[in-house]
């Protein structure tokens, strides 16, 4: 029965040839073949392969709610705005992680968010082919550094250059301000703020060339036949992606959140709330790296895992949205 | 005349903004070359044989190499494969082959958004799933971390590189009263390996380039291991042992890991660049 079935589904598939599949034919889009037992394995087993990723990530999700659950039970909310971090006495707030993390990220946005529209308007908009290619392929291999390499490098070539050079001449120029404010560590906010741009500006400046690429070319073609210039073609196509621009922002804010080795390297990581971006900080992720391995109580590693719950619910969430926003400007998920 | 609409000013504007443009374009570059000649240049001269076929001396003598890091990265990034591979190549064939539906979607959405999950948090979990049950730090648990990583971008990889085989080829094997699966199996597959290989490479480069989820998985080993059930030394978690320790010698070697490490994510990532323009123009 298996055989002839078989045969019959090739043959009618051959009958088939009158109305062609569509260009964009797979395997999937040819359902009469179905029917074969060859064809139908096929498809289960790699459909399986499929669904196990789909489970995995459930998987990852309980697996981490369970280990905190003993800090959830426990601290409750407070978890979130208390920022007593006291192993010793077995008492966790997460306050001042969280800080760190949201200022140092937002320091890392408002320095790579102009820098990654620059250049992505310069590659897709100004730059001749024979200069996009290089560019483009240098911004990559900046997002292929590994993050310890960031690290090593802000640790001994930024963190001394930002103490001796930037930090001294910023708080003399613009002491008056309480950002800069302090005494300049070089480990701090700052330092790991600029370690991140550095590292998100890739993704965004990628997404955004993608973003840009989606606009129809008759866009910038109709604002140059009525005489406008280069920039103010540029700047009504800025202005058709701009929910594009966003996707990329939130992607590139879902790197800085959840980085860990560069910024645990320069941060200073000390566990304190304080306006001046020169002062020392600490990150969720770089609380995790430094005290997971040490963890001696089981509150303990449950307020850690509780801590990798929350930077994964966030990145989850910020991942999503831009998702969600890249796919519907572009059609293509930004495969990062 | 209102300003927007003087012509010297339009052009200036023009210009001053094309300026801004490239402007950000030398800012962004920079960190890329300031980064490649430190490594180069404090990494290089401690490259030599010793780095790569001795091992770490006690603390406090200068010396000694990190055969043991080298070592324990290739074990590590080797489980990773070989757990990570098969989930992340079959789910990418699913995805090119069938994968027009509602659940390839979610699927497609869902590795996506698994590659945005912080590699410390994969860290957590890995110690949650392998960790705790065996009680103590392993390669295995390691490995286990790796591939958790690779899979999606080994699943979206191996996807585009599969969709990239002309159609022709599957009609002209099915034309042919060749089934399905085997179309996809002995046509299509072998006609994406050189794509796939090449970029399953980027993603193996990207995971022996990863340091965080290793932190307290496969913890660091300061002596000669090869079993996956015993902690595993790795070349990223001691060049970060070594970059926070108080010594030059170690500060040394740490640049010199670092180097290492730069110089392998480089190549592989020009042969894929070298691949990608000579079998499909760009990508």
């Amino acid at each position: 029965m298996t055989e002839s079935s078989g045969r019959r589904a090739v043959v009618a598939g051959g009958r088939g040839e009158t109305s062609l599949p569509p260009a964009g034919v797979t395997a999937g889009a040819l359902r009469r073949n179905r029917t074969n037992p060859g064809d139908r394995a096929f498809r289960n087993i790699t459909r399986l392969f499929a669904f196990l990723v789909l489970a995995i990530i459930a998987v990852m999700v309980w697996e981490m709610y369970r280990g905190s659950r003993p800090a959830i039970d426990e601290f409750g909310l407070s978890f979130l705005t208390s920022s007593e971090w006291d192993p010793v006495r077995d008492l966790y707030g997460a306050l001042p992680f969280i800080y760190g993390t949201v200022v140092s990220s937002l320091i890392a946005l408002a320095i790579a968010l102009p820098l990654s529209l620059g250049t992505a308007i310069f590659l897709s908009e100004l730059a001749p082919p024979w200069i996009e290619r290089p560019v483009a392929f240098m911004v990559e291999l900046l997002a292929a550094i590994p993050s310890i390499v960031y690290g090593l490098w802000g640790m001994f070539v930024l963190v001394p250059w930002l103490r001796s050079s930037v930090e001294p001449v910023i708080s003399r120029n613009l002491g008056f301000i309480p950002l800069f404010r302090g005494a300049p560590y070089g480990f701090g906010m700052l330092a790991a703020g600029i370690i991140l741009a550095i590292m998100i500006l890739p993704i965004i400046t990628s997404i955004s060339r993608d973003v840009l690429r989606a606009i129809p070319g008759t866009q910038r073609e109709a604002a140059l036949a009525i005489g406008a210039t280069r920039w103010e073609s540029t700047r009504i196509i800025l202005a058709s992606g701009k929910s594009g621009f966003l996707g990329a922002t939130l992607l590139g804010l879902g790197r800085a959140v959840g980085e860990t080795m560069a910024v645990t390297m320069v941060i200073g990581n000390r566990p304190e709330i304080s306006v001046s971006v020169f002062d020392p900080g600490y990150s969720m992720a770089s609380v995790i790296a430094n005290e997971f391995a040490e963890a001696t109580t089981k509150m303990y590693t449950s307020a850690l895992v509780e801590i990798a719950l929350v930077l994964f619910g966030v990145t989850l969430m910020l991942n999503v949205l831009a998702r969600l926003i890249v796919w519907s400007v572009t059609g293509k998920a930004g495969a990062a | 005349m209102r300003p927007g609409f003087n012509h010297s000013w339009r052009k200036f504007k023009n210009g001053g903004m094309i300026s801004l443009s490239v402007l950000s374009v030398l800012v962004a570059v920079i960190p890329l070359f300031l980064i490649f000649f430190y490594t180069l240049s404090r990494g290089i001269s401690s490259v030599n044989m010793d780095f790569f076929t001795r091992m770490p001396k006690p603390v406090g003598e200068t010396g000694g190499g990190m055969a043991n890091a080298l070592a324990g990265t290739g074990i590590l990034v080797g489980l990773g494969c070989l757990f990570g591979l098969p989930i992340g190549v079959m789910a990418g064939i699913y995805l090119a082959e069938f994968g027009n539906n509602r659940f390839g979607m979610v699927v497609r959405f869902m590795t996506d958004v698994m590659s945005g999950i912080p590699s410390i948090v994969i860290g957590v979990v890995a110690y949650i799933l392998v960790v705790l049950p065996m009680g103590h730090f392993s390669a295995l648990a390691g490995g286990v971390a790796l591939a958790l990583l690779m899979i999606p971008t080994v699943t979206r990889t191996t996807e585009e590189m599969l969709k990239l085989v002309p159609h022709a080829y599957r009609e002209a094997a099915l034309a042919l009263g060749v089934q399905q699966w085997k179309a996809s199996l002995r046509v299509i597959l072998p006609a994406a390996m050189k794509g796939i290989t090449t970029g399953l490479l980027l993603a193996i480069a990207r995971a022996a380039g990863e340091t965080a989820p290793l932190l307290f998985t496969a913890l660091g080993n300061r002596f000669w291991s090869t079993s996956i059930n015993e902690p595993i030394a790795s070349l990223t978690v001691i060049i970060y042992d070594y970059a926070k320790a108080p010594f030059d010698d170690w500060n040394r070697q740490a640049w010199a890991a670092a180097f290492v490490l730069i110089a392998l994510i480089f190549i592989v990532n020009l042969v894929f660049r070298y691949f990608a323009r000579e079998k499909y123009g760009r990508i």
